[in-house]
């Protein structure tokens, strides 16, 4: 009898009225809510940015090309890379580890619920402020609309006398109220993974996905705060006559760009590690074998956080540093290669001796692994200051970066999106129109980005809104223009099937893909607080020892 | 192409000058054979294009001078290291994706639970950190070799001045003021005479960006930074701004004349000259002086001091106008001064909004500013 007084059977949730519902998900504190809803914003402000990149190479078909005049240009490639950096790949990555965390170490929500739906709403009011100022950045001065200073906004072009009006401090405060988002996200991820985990949850035993995100958010903490910092800086200097950054009053401009990349760099590291922690996840799963050599994974990670705090500065070769300087910075960046490089050995041998399934998101992580590959390599090459002083600041540095960020990155957040979306909604994404997306996207993104080299090589320096012709870039960036196309279809298809397979998906069931880690015990989606009971884990892989139970892993750790 | 730089580099190796230091051959014989492989091999490709691909006049793997010599065989060796590198992984990455791959006989059987190997794990980051070890030896002496090279007593010093968007250069020893044409003297092996720049920015970060020449140094406000070149063959050399500095940033072109000692001396003998007084355009002369026009720009011997555009004392021996916007023409001039934005959307330049017969007698004057 008291099973009946406590069964809520009989309220059905769709049957409230859209208005609670949207009430519900606007005041939520549920770190899976959270985190669906931190991916829904960054996927749209993705398309947003992939909107920007497609005008980017529209103007860029032909030299001399008068598609869109150089104003528009310019607030096209800084909104571009300030939304994908800040609103599109950190919100997306921050929604998994805010969906998955809680789930992975056997947690029942976030360390601070609230704190965590408050960093949301702050990096969302961010994101809004950024758009907003296509509306309001003309200011009094009538001057400006969009940020146009580039994403990395170096002084002194953000003084007032080179950026009237408010379109530059749209750009500030959205970093600034962005950031602070960022820096609450950060401690709640530490503070979950340090005190959430379920019995027997030892640090060693926690799915790489945690420990990677573990050190992500610790380097939040260290990276941001310098960012956070210079943006005050910067407002000071706008609108309270600080000379922080103005040189005719004994400023440096070069402050600034230290302030930047302190942060810049490890932001990299930041974005890059959480898609490693999608690596780790799923190329075990589908290659039917543990990770190879968990702890040096962990190693590696801690290593690459620790040594991504050195190497800012080779952003900076070509501002005129001593040699000392040039070399220490060419050193510290070449020995990052080698914890980077012990991951994706130790992926390769996870696949060794495997039964590799291609599904979806195994494609996307084969993909990831072969442009990671590439990308860290011409890392190396631009790691050589002297090198650098050619390639830096030309179109070989823009594919560089997006070989990592769209070729890893974007790829990662692919494959992890097809391989926890039926955890999410319950339903399948659609096998067909995914194969049909991974191939689209990645001869797109071959073509423009391998391509994308040579006219660094050939000289033509980024950022400009269009170039002369006979120097060789004609022909290649038309064909790079093409590619960027057809990674649009490829994005399209993928919108289809997140909205067709949202309704008409096959039924996920909860684990559809006979994988080994707490998330995959409960229903698809899981029940509010996820666990009725707390688990109790043996070893890193407690499914594995629940489905053989005649051979755990227990044994062998 | 390639090959003959290689060859240009051999042969250097040999020479004994004040600037051998710079010019010695900076990789060890065993690893420019590897270096030599790859760059026959980039050859053999480059060959298959259609002709003229690889021919561009802003490549960095056609060097003319010693920093950009130094950088280019360094970016083959590097290229070569990392493209072994890539290969070897690639293969074992193509082999682990074909040999095991999923098969229907797999099914209900799962393959060796295998947890790591710490020998191999080990062999796996000894081998990167010797690769690293030896490109970061040969960087950092290539990083010396450019950088801390002495300035020899023969050296030419230039002030290049960054603008929003343009460049003004000053012959501090010569008394030469110009804008936008960069005019340095070839440096003779034998006789070498490498040209020394000081970079100053009057206002946004700028970077003087050559490649056939060098690599590229920023300008910055109140941050003087120095390079040199030291261009081994006359002719014209083409660059551009490549640190974003504002809305036409694009259009910020570098054009560098390198003449033979005596086209130089010749050149610098004309820019020292004051400006021409011609009686035939003294209308064209008043529409300019007692215009806005004097004071931004400068005409020496005028009442025109202006800084904050480029000397126009002898504009007529430029061949582009607009930092390399446009050729410098009569009829480009007169668009330029009725409406900058026409050519180059944004710039500083404000149009004049002169009556047509003032116009005219201006661009007269002009043409007479040889």
């Amino acid at each position: 009898m008291s099973s009946n007084v406590i069964t809520v059977s009989g309220v059905q949730i769709g049957e409230r009225p859209w208005v609670d519902r949207l009430h519900g998900w606007l005041t939520t504190v549920d770190h899976k809510r959270l985190g669906i809803l931190y991916i829904a914003y960054g996927l749209s402000f993705l398309l947003v940015a992939g909107v920007e990149a497609i005008i980017i190479r529209i103007q860029l078909m032909h030299p001399h090309s008068g598609a869109v005049s150089p104003e528009v240009f310019n607030r096209m490639f800084t909104m571009h890379s300030t939304t994908m950096v800040f609103f599109a790949a950190m919100p997306i990555l921050f929604g998994f580890s805010n969906y998955l965390v809680p789930l992975m170490i056997g947690a029942r929500d976030m360390a601070f619920p609230r704190l965590n739906s408050f960093s949301f709403w702050l990096s969302a009011l961010g994101g809004l402020l950024l758009y907003f100022s296509f509306l309001g950045g003309s200011g009094l001065y009538g001057a400006g609309s969009a940020p146009d200073v580039g994403w990395w906004a170096y002084a002194p072009l953000t003084a007032r006398a080179f950026s009237p009006g408010h379109s530059t401090d749209y750009w500030t405060l959205s970093v600034l109220v962005s950031g602070f988002g960022t820096v609450g996200t950060g401690i709640n991820i530490v503070a979950t993974i340090l005190c959430m985990r379920c019995p027997g949850m030892k640090l060693s035993r926690m799915p790489l996905l945690a420990w990677l995100n573990l050190v992500m958010a610790g380097m939040i903490l260290i990276a941001i705060t310098p960012l956070s910092a210079a943006q005050m800086m910067l407002l000071v200097d706008r609108y309270l006559g600080g000379h922080f950054f103005d040189a005719q009053a004994g400023g440096a401009p070069v402050l600034w760009m230290h302030f930047f990349w302190i942060f810049g760099h490890p932001e990299v590291y930041i974005l890059i590690i959480p898609c490693f922690a999608f690596m780790s996840e799923i190329i075990p799963v589908f290659s039917r074998k543990p990770i190879f050599g968990y702890p040096v994974m962990v190693a590696a990670t801690v290593c690459i956080g620790f040594i991504s705090m050195s190497v800012w500065a080779h952003h900076m070769f070509t501002v005129g540093m001593s040699s000392y300087a040039n070399s220490f910075f060419t050193f510290t960046t070449m020995v990052i290669g080698v914890p980077t490089g012990i991951k994706i050995f130790n992926w390769l041998g996870t696949m060794w001796a495997g039964q590799i399934q291609f599904k979806v998101p195994m494609l996307f992580c084969i993909g990831f692994l072969f442009q990671f590959l590439i990308a860290g390599l011409t890392g190396i090459m631009l790691s050589c200051a002297a090198l650098g002083w050619q390639l830096s600041l030309s179109y070989f540095v823009v594919a560089h970066f997006h070989y990592t960020l769209v070729g890893g990155v974007v790829f990662a957040i692919f494959a992890a999106i097809y391989y926890w979306y039926p955890k999410m909604t319950g339903r399948m994404l659609n096998e067909t129109l995914g194969k049909l997306h991974f191939w689209l996207f990645l001869i797109g993104f071959h073509v423009t980005f391998d391509l994308m080299h040579i006219p660094g090589i050939l000289g033509m320096p980024r950022r400009i809104y269009t170039y002369e012709p006979g120097r060789g870039w004609d022909t290649l960036n038309l064909l790079i223009s093409i590619g960027a196309f057809i990674q649009a279809i490829g994005v399209l298809v993928f919108v289809a099937n997140l909205v067709i397979s949202y309704f008409k998906g096959d039924k996920a069931g909860n684990d559809p893909w006979d994988a080994w880690t707490l998330e995959w015990s409960v229903s698809s989606p899981p029940p509010a607080y996820n666990f009725a009971s707390v688990p109790t884990v043996e070893s890193r892989r407690p499914l594995w020892d629940l489905k053989h139970p005649e051979d755990p892993d227990s044994r062998y750790e | 192409m390639y090959i003959a730089v290689l060859e240009e580099a051999e042969h250097k190796k040999g020479r004994r000058t004040t600037l051998k230091r710079r010019t010695k051959v900076l990789i060890c014989p065993a690893v420019r054979k590897i270096g030599l492989l790859a760059l026959m091999s980039v050859a053999c490709v480059a060959s298959a294009e259609p002709t003229g691909f690889f021919n561009t006049p802003t490549n960095i793997f056609a060097p003319a001078s010693t920093p950009a010599k130094t950088i280019a065989p360094l970016a083959i060796f590097v290229m070569a290291i990392t493209g072994i590198i890539f290969v070897v992984v690639f293969t074992l990455l193509a082999y682990a994706v074909i040999k095991f791959r999923g098969r229907a006989s797999d099914a209900g059987r799962e393959p060796a639970q295998v947890y790591g190997s710490t020998q191999i794990e080990l062999a796996w980051t000894m081998v990167p950190v010797l690769i690293v070890v030896v490109l970061y030896l040969a960087t950092a002496r290539v990083i010396h070799a450019i950088q801390d090279a002495p300035e020899p007593a023969s050296a030419l010093e230039v002030t290049v001045i960054g603008h929003q968007y343009w460049w003004e250069y000053r012959y501090p020893g010569l008394g030469v003021v110009t804008a936008n044409e960069l005019h340095i003297p070839v440096s003779d092996p034998a006789h070498p005479r490498p040209t020394f720049l000081t970079l100053l920015s009057a206002d946004t970060d700028h970077s003087f960006w050559v490649p056939e020449l060098a690599g590229k140094t920023d300008l910055i406000p109140d941050h003087p930074n120095r390079m040199w070149v030291d261009p081994l063959r006359t002719g014209i050399f083409l660059g551009q701004c490549a640190q974003y500095c504002g809305i036409q940033h694009a259009k910020m072109l570098i054009r560098v004349s390198v003449d033979s000692p005596e086209e130089f001396s010749a050149w610098v003998r004309e820019q020292q000259r004051p400006a021409i007084e011609d009686g035939r355009v003294a209308e064209g002369k008043h529409v300019f002086e007692s215009s806005a026009c004097i004071n931004c720009h400068t005409v020496n011997g005028t009442a025109a001091n202006g800084r904050f555009g480029p000397d126009l004392t002898h504009l007529m021996s430029r061949v582009t106008i607009a930092s390399g916007a446009a050729q410098n023409t009569p009829e480009n001039l007169r668009l330029w001064i009725q409406n900058p934005d026409a050519i180059k959307p944004g710039c500083l330049m404000p149009a004049m909004k002169l009556s047509d017969a003032d116009l005219n007698a201006l661009v007269r004057y002009m043409e007479t500013l040889r």
